[in-house]
């Protein structure tokens, strides 16, 4: 098992026709189940053509009417992104991945209002996505660094999440299921969010969960873990050195009026019972270590 | 992206809310020149740069007389503006903003921003006008009165009546005081702000509702929809290096120490600043390189941090996802040739196509120090970085 997605998931890709829907919808083809996975893309413009030989359909609801698909990953420039997410919501997909980059946090707003109420969940935007190893990847992670395991990884950036799961693999540790839910301050699901999937899931037996400066949500995350979590959880936050006021990368990644400090974060979780490292080159081995019960 | 007060006016009268009537000045000359066309026996003149805390640092002088203009322009035009915000070198005063005096009978604060966990637009209002939003809700947090306003009806009349109410706006200036609330939504939402204030917002003692101040930050990716809010810009208030690497596409972020970084992903660059630290280091910089960085990118951004004389040691730490580590190890051999590379450069390298790209780096003969992992390569840099010095 896993958590959100598996080998059974069958994922509509929302801007697949564009260069970077392309290149990364070959990639996710070519990942385990891939082939199988990746039933539908969706472009207006383009309606009965076809990529790779995944058919093109002119809306969200029709692909989904036609294939049975309930997932959609977002490749759409940023101006029409949030639109693209509300189309999915509109077509009342499970589940919404939005990998872009750049979406205007008002734009972000509107559609997280939109939401409420509705049955679809939302990873990103501004993310490189999920995957299940040796099953399913959905977004923009090189593959071959995953193993097939029983940790989870929950984190709001890219880069930093490979750097996590690259130290497990090399340690023997395999993964359940990686989540990016990406470094926009405005995003659908929360670490918390998926951290309670993950205590959930039986083949899940203890968390990575990887934050950044700025915001509240790893306090939100951690106060929930010390009440609730029953599986050992290891944390780390970047960010330590960030001068305060200026954003790092992220839109979400940004110190203002004294929150959102990596050190506070680190407290707060310390006090939760969260296995904290300041180190990010000894995730893995802390985890190693944390499983061997030391 | 921020923007001057006077701009800021600009907008907020836009939306109707009231201003003191002013008038942007480069000189001491325009500065005489704009009180006399303003008129009265009372002017403020006020230093225009982006950073807060300009009256503490002596930016801000009343006059009572054209000759107090001119003395008082003359005084802050040029200086070396400190505050809190500005860092210790502070920041060169070369615009001024001079205003009619108004007489004051209380200060107000407003402010708008995006909470992130309720993913809403907030409005904050205070009656302690003049002090910090921080301060205020560290010592006296009961004087912060908050409304999360719905996106399907803006701020209600009701709402913004009740807030004014609750910071002591009297009666008679109640519906003055939600014009002003109301405008500064419209603004804060119409023109993608991450951040408005106007602090103080006044009562003057013929009951007129003032904003004294004006404050924004709009959100950069919304700047492709708002060509009136890029004209703002001014180059002078930024970091030339943030500039340039805003040229290329790079986030870059200049900082105190000695050893550059060029990192794939804002989370990792974090992540590097922090390794180095931790080793005993010390950043010169955040350097994103993004996803899809080319030889050309990776050059210039070698170029960037040279460009820093305190420099003693570059990092290179990549995690190839889709940028392939050949790519990278091919643009660093370029840029060290390029660039005449004087400093140690420790390179390590993860992901896709690792081997090949550490090929590349051996066979350039140059004496690129290879990090095994993140903590061997954040150790070998501290150590050259120490040498070097």
């Amino acid at each position: 098992m896993s958590i959100l997605i598996d080998k059974n998931t069958r994922v509509i890709t929302q801007g697949m026709t564009g260069k970077v829907g392309q290149f990364h919808t070959q990639a996710c083809k070519e990942y385990a189940n891939g082939a199988e996975c990746f039933v539908a893309g969706v472009n207006p413009k383009k309606a009965g053509a076809s990529f790779e030989g995944i058919p093109v359909y002119a809306s969200v609801r029709e692909a989904r009417e036609q294939t049975g698909a309930t997932v959609s990953v977002i490749y759409v420039p940023p101006a029409g992104a949030a639109a693209a997410i509300d189309e999915a919501v509109d077509a009342e997909l499970d589940l919404v991945i939005c990998i872009t980059e750049g979406i205007p946090v008002h734009d972000m707003l509107k559609t997280r209002y939109k939401m409420q109420g509705r049955k679809t969940l939302l990873i990103g935007p501004n993310c490189p996505g999920l995957i299940t190893p040796d099953e399913i990847k959905i977004g923009i992670m090189p593959g071959h660094i995953h193993k097939k395991g029983r940790i989870g990884v929950v984190s709001r950036s890219g880069t930093l999440t490979y750097e996590a799961v690259g130290q497990l693999t090399a340690l023997g540790l395999g993964q359940s299921s990686c989540v990016g839910i990406g470094g926009d301050p405005i995003n659908g699901m929360k670490h918390l969010d998926v951290m309670k999937l993950f205590n959930d899931d039986p083949e899940t037996d203890a968390v990575i969960m990887v934050g950044e400066i700025g915001g509240s949500d790893e306090e939100a995350c951690a106060r929930w873990i010390k009440d609730n979590m029953e599986k050992p959880v290891v944390g780390f936050i970047a960010g330590i050195t960030a001068p305060p006021g200026k954003r790092m990368g992220h839109a979400g990644a940004i110190i203002s009026g004294g929150e959102g400090g990596a050190e506070a974060k680190l407290a707060v979780m310390e006090e939760c019972g969260i296995h904290i490292t300041r180190n990010p080159a000894e995730m893995g081995r802390v985890m190693q270590k944390v499983l061997k019960g030391g | 992206m921020k923007i001057h007060e006077y701009q800021g006016k600009e907008i907020l009268r836009h939306f109707g809310v009231a201003t003191p009537k002013g008038t942007p000045c480069f000189s001491a000359d325009e500065a005489v020149e704009a009180a006399r066309a303003l008129g009265g026996s009372l002017w403020v003149v006020k230093a225009q740069i982006h950073a807060g805390g300009r009256g503490k640092g002596g930016g801000v002088k009343v006059a009572k007389s054209l000759d107090e203009v001119r003395a008082a322009a003359q005084a802050i035009m040029g200086m070396h503006l400190m505050t809190h915000q500005t860092g210790p070198s502070g920041q060169v005063v070369r615009r001024l903003l001079i205003e009619e005096g108004a007489a004051i009978a209380k200060e107000f604060y407003t402010g708008m921003v995006i909470d992130r966990s309720r993913q809403r637009v907030a409005l904050l209002a205070s009656s302690e006008g003049g002090m910090e939003i921080e301060e205020v809700a560290a010592k006296t947090p009961e004087r912060i009165h908050t409304v999360w306003i719905d996106p399907a009806t803006g701020l209600k009349d009701e709402e913004a009546e009740a807030v004014a109410r609750a910071i002591g706006v009297p009666d008679e200036a109640l519906a003055q005081a939600r014009a002003v609330l109301q405008g500064l939504y419209r603004a804060f939402v119409e023109k993608d702000a991450m951040l408005a204030e106007i602090n103080p917002l006044v009562l003057t003692a013929d009951n007129r509702v003032l904003a004294l101040d004006a404050k924004f930050n709009f959100d950069g990716n919304a700047l492709f929809r708002h060509p009136e809010i890029v004209a703002y810009r001014d180059l002078d208030e930024e970091d030339p290096a943030e500039i340039e690497a805003s040229k290329f596409e790079l986030s870059y972020i200049s900082l105190d120490g000695d050893i550059g970084c060029l990192v794939n992903g804002a989370g990792l660059a974090m992540a590097t600043m922090d390794i180095i630290k931790l080793y005993g280091g010390s950043p010169a910089n955040f350097l994103d390189v993004g996803g899809g960085a080319s030889k050309e990118k990776v050059t210039e951004a070698f170029k960037l941090m040279l460009k820093n004389d305190k420099l003693r040691a570059i990092l290179v730490n990549i995690f190839g996802g889709i940028m392939k580590c050949d790519v990278i190890a091919e643009g660093v051999v370029a840029a060290a040739r390029e660039v005449h590379l004087t400093v140690p450069l420790v390179v390590r390298l993860e992901g896709t196509n690792v081997d090949l790209g550490k090929r590349i780096l051996v066979e350039s003969g140059l004496p690129i120090i290879s990090g095994n992992d993140m903590a061997d390569a954040a150790e070998k840099v501290v150590q050259a970085a120490r040498k070097g010095s």
